[in-house]
């Protein structure tokens, strides 16, 4: 029989705001164990959410972004469960009135585009974090997460593979990070998917049963479990027609690569949803949504185009220069100088991706003014260095910051020009080598190369390399 | 005069004439309750050393002739679910019963920034929830009129510390009545400001969309000083809004009510109305009319749907706002439980009253999905209906008058066993916390037995300023001890 794949996903991201999105309290990874907290974020008796003008503006700017409908009107609702991280004993969330509906991104699949549409964008706060001690027979519990702002964009059942799925949202976390909107940052939980998989009869129009997948916090990590949880549902239904797949939530355990059964549909949690009585409905006139159209960056798709247009790039050069939205700026800054775009590409895609590479550093913290940059490459167009030297007049640069013209006078990496400085060497090499000048005659094209690198050698590779050879070639035909 | 016959505004003369300190004060006060918190048991914590600290301040303040906040020296008592930052806030339930909040409710700062000195934390119904302060985990205040009367509630503790003379002014929360029903049956003046006029940061919540602060006093001229004090909009309470041309209602309080069209629902004064308490509130329509008012009668018609709606709605956001309370984070914690989820169950088990539960388990039926349709969403279509009744009664009417409620001071007991029957109590004063309309409750009479009989004045939105002047010149008329209630000593 032949299946079809049917995958939804649900993305929640951290928004990028100072604070938390009902208090004041300092949203910074990584600080001390509860000390980013106070009344409103852990929930104390009495104490009121008063909702983050900043929250609601960065959801907004995520749905134009993802061409939704932007409600003038929304509210926010209680949705009511326990749990130990979450101190109110309910979210504060969006439940029937989110602020953003109906939106689509396309998705590039080897260089076909496909449309996934947006069902809605809505805002959330998170929970606090349980931290489970090994051996122990107790869980502690910190609150600084609680209250992080959080929006939840969800997908309609577009996507077809989990191959499909994961480029859904690489495309997401790059228009994210674009925008402006979150960090993305996967690894410390700021970017996490939830997603909905089903297999059906191909040419069926109905959903079959589907499982949800939480909290997957990698790619590699998504497709793994999607293509376990797909490959998994298959057998089942090959197996034999009984064997139904369940409706329930399923967690990727990555260790033993497989999917573990969390809960069943039948102990689903009614959650009670309520208009959240302490926060007035969001009102937002289209003047602000106007505003904050104004504030959207050219997205990654449309920045790719246009570097392939305007610069001449390839389809790849341009592709990973826009893959982090802080290269692409870069090179753009580079491009300012008046170089050619090719030739800054060469560099920035060559060695300095390398250099980046090796040191482990981030593009967006690299030493390296765009100017001085510009410098360099305007250096060896003129002829003052070799390309090798400039090299490692770059690595230089990387790595103490310094101008190229300072590390080249420093170092005295400038190319040897001057006919009469030239001269004396060659002749220098010349009168040390009659041996290799009667191999060169003979016939040995080799014997060349050899003085050719023993005037490098004198110069410490600063002779200019076409001005030496052919003086060397003239000298020997006199000699 | 003795002391604790004095209004807010004689204190502030005498403090000022220096005839006494704010430390003599806060002695006498002290000293009252040592003679009548026995038989009243209208607190459940007392602050003496911080009430002492801050009149030490206020005298000092005085001796070198500093600019004082409206309310320097006044001794206050502050209902036990409005949290006091290193004071025991309790709500009256063992789950809360060692709860001291890191910080103060906007009002409470407000008060002390005014310069108020803290007495203490009064009784209440646990979490709020209650007509007659019974439902206390730690005791049952008596009214002080016949200790063995209830004084109302579920501010009970506030209105009789007033009524007592243990205190000069008590904040309150009112949910569907919570300050003007034991106003009333204690005899003194209860205000629920229109819902966004006061600050509720800070005040543990019972039903957020229905929860208002206001104060109970023995005047109403206090009352509207209170107000002055602690009104406004809260960037920490985003449902608080900022009054337009925000005076001071004191000042307005004087300037009478001629021409002010007052309107009377018929439906308010049922044949098995008890017949005193519709005396007293007609006398008190004739004084109002002979003042310049004119009077109307009306049709308010669903007054009991609306009683329905109000106990779904305000049991639906308690189970949402109590969820918190789970024995780990605060407060109570079982002795005996062998898992997390045993530890959560035994917790609230044994934490939450009779009444809290009650509604706990209420609230969370009518939310849950299969009959959130057929009980939640239709109560709030009747509260819209509601809202719009008294809308359009606002487009003919300045004010509403009415009896504050049905029923006298009922003995100790009498309805804690029937909850339905108490509920009833409530059901003159709920309307205007569905619709979020401001209502003050003031002494209009007593009935034979000598019990209080309260009438309540309902008006548009952020109308206070109306409401007050109505009540003093009602007041006035009525010549209530020159403003003054006289408070009886208590029975032994």
């Amino acid at each position: 029989m032949k299946w079809e794949t049917v995958i939804g996903i649900e993305i929640h991201a951290e928004l990028k705001t100072k604070s938390k999105i009902f208090c004041g309290c300092p949203t910074d990874f990584g600080g001390d164990v509860n000390k980013q907290t106070c009344p409103i974020c852990l929930g104390l008796p009495g104490s009121l959410p008063r909702l983050n003008k900043e929250v609601v503006n960065l959801a907004i700017k995520a749905g134009l972004a993802l061409n939704c409908k932007i409600n003038n009107v929304s509210k926010m609702d209680r949705k009511n469960y326990f749990y130990a991280d979450l101190p109110k004993a309910y979210q504060i969330s969006q439940y029937d009135y989110p602020v953003c509906t109906g939106g689509y991104v396309d998705i590039d699949l080897d260089g076909e585009k496909k449309r996934i549409r947006i069902n809605r964008i809505h805002i959330e706060e998170d929970p606090g974090k349980l931290i489970h001690l090994q051996d122990e027979p107790f869980t502690l519990v910190d609150y600084n997460r609680s209250g992080v702002a959080l929006i939840e964009i969800v997908t309609e059942a577009d996507l077809r593979s989990p191959l499909e799925a994961v480029q859904y949202a690489k495309t997401i976390k790059s228009i994210l990070e674009y925008e402006n909107i979150s960090d993305c940052r996967m690894e410390e939980g700021s970017l996490r998917c939830d997603a909905n998989i089903s297999i059906r009869e191909h040419g069926d129009a109905r959903l079959n049963t589907k499982v949800e997948l939480k909290n997957i916090n990698s790619f590699k990590e998504l497709q793994k479990a999607l293509e376990k949880e797909e490959s998994r549902q298959r057998e089942l239904y090959d197996f034999n027609e009984s064997y139904k797949v369940i409706q329930e939530t399923r967690r990727w355990d990555s260790s033993k690569g497989r999917t573990i059964s969390m809960r069943k549909k039948e102990d689903a949690h009614d959650y009670r949803y309520f208009a959240e009585p302490d926060i007035p409905k969001l009102v937002v006139d289209d003047e602000t949504i106007r505003q904050i159209e104004e504030t959207l960056t050219e997205l990654p798709s449309d920045k790719k185009a246009r570097f392939i247009e305007d610069y001449k790039l390839t389809e790849k050069e341009a592709e990973i220069l826009v893959g982090e939205k802080s290269l692409a700026d870069y090179f753009e800054e580079v491009i300012k100088f008046g170089l050619s775009p090719k030739l800054i590409a060469n560099w920035v895609l060559g060695d300095l991706m390398k250099l980046l590479k090796v040191q482990d550093t981030n593009i967006g913290s690299i030493p390296i003014k765009a100017q001085d940059i510009s410098e360099l490459l305007k250096l060896i167009e003129k002829g003052d260095i070799s390309g090798k030297i400039a090299k490692d007049v770059l690595e230089e640069m990387f790595n103490t910051g310094k101008e190229p013209t300072i590390i080249i006078e420093e170092k005295g990496l400038k190319q040897i020009s001057q006919g009469n400085v030239l001269e004396v060497i060659v002749d220098t090499v010349l009168e040390g080598n009659i041996k290799s000048i009667e191999d060169y005659k003979a016939g040995k094209e080799q014997a060349l190369t050899f003085l050719m690198g023993q005037v490098m050698k004198e110069t410490k590779g600063q002779a200019n390399p076409v001005m030496a050879k052919e003086m060397l070639l003239n000298k020997i035909k006199i000699v | 005069m003795k002391i604790d016959q004095m209004t807010m505004e004689d204190i502030r003369s005498g403090l000022d004439t220096k005839k006494f300190t704010a430390k003599e004060l806060v002695q006498s006060v002290y000293k009252k309750i040592s003679e009548v918190e026995d038989q009243v048991e209208a607190y459940i914590t007392l602050s003496e050393e911080e009430a002492y600290k801050k009149a030490e301040e206020i005298d000092t303040a005085i001796e070198q002739g500093e600019v004082l906040g409206p309310l320097a020296g006044i001794p206050i008592a502050i209902k036990d679910n409005i949290c006091t930052e290193g004071i025991k806030t309790t709500c009256a339930s063992k789950m809360l019963e060692d709860f001291i909040p890191p910080y103060d409710a906007t009002v409470v700062k407000k008060l002390k920034d005014a310069g108020a000195i803290i007495i203490g934390k009064t009784n209440m119904d646990e979490f709020a929830m209650g007509s007659s302060t019974e439902n206390s985990a730690f005791k049952v205040t008596k009214n002080p009129w016949r200790l063995d009367r209830v004084p109302g509630g579920s501010s009970g503790g506030s209105a009789a510390a007033v009524a007592a003379g243990m205190a000069f002014m008590a904040l309150g929360s009112d949910t569907g009545g919570s300050i003007r029903q034991p106003a009333a049956f204690c005899g003194v003046v209860g205000l629920k400001p229109t819902y966004g006029l006061v600050s509720r940061y800070g005040l543990v919540a019972f039903a957020s969309s229905l929860d208002q602060i206001g104060p109970i006093t023995k005047s109403v001229k206090d009352c509207a000083l209170t107000l002055d004090v602690i009104h406004g909009f809260d960037p920490k309470d985003g449902t608080t809004k900022s009054v337009k041309n925000a005076t001071s209602y004191l000042n307005e309080i004087e300037k009478g009510i001629e021409g002010l069209r007052i309107a009377i629902p018929r439906e308010f004064f049922p044949s098995t109305l008890d017949s005193q308490i519709t005396n007293e509130i007609m006398e008190s329509m004739f004084m109002l009319k002979g003042l310049g008012a004119t009077i109307d009668e009306i049709s308010l018609p669903i007054t009991e749907e609306g009683l329905s709606a109000y106990y779904i709605i305000s049991s639906a956001e308690a189970s949402s706002n109590l969820g918190r309370f789970d024995g780990i984070k605060y407060g109570y914690r079982s002795d005996e439980y062998e898992d997390i989820e045993e530890l959560v169950l035994n917790a609230r088990t044994e934490g939450f009253g009779k009444e809290t539960k009650r509604r706990i388990m209420l609230g969370t039926y009518t939310l849950t999905s299969g009959y959130y349709d057929a009980y939640y969403n239709r109560a709030q279509k009747v509260r819209e209906k509601i809202k719009q009744q008294f809308n359009d009664i606002f487009k003919k009417y300045d004010l509403i008058i009415s009896p504050t409620s049905p029923v006298l001071p009922f003995p100790i007991g009498e309805k804690i066993g029937n909850p339905l029957d108490m509920y009833l109590s409530d059901i003159y004063t709920i309307s205007a916390n569905l619709t979020g309309l401001p209502a003050i409750s003031l002494p209009c009479g007593f009935c034979m037995e000598g019990l209080p009989i309260g009438l309540q004045i309902i008006g548009g939105p952020f109308s206070e300023s109306k409401i007050l002047r109505a009540a003093y010149a009602l007041e006035q008329e009525l010549g209530l001890g020159n403003g003054v209630a006289v408070i009886k000593e208590a029975k032994r």
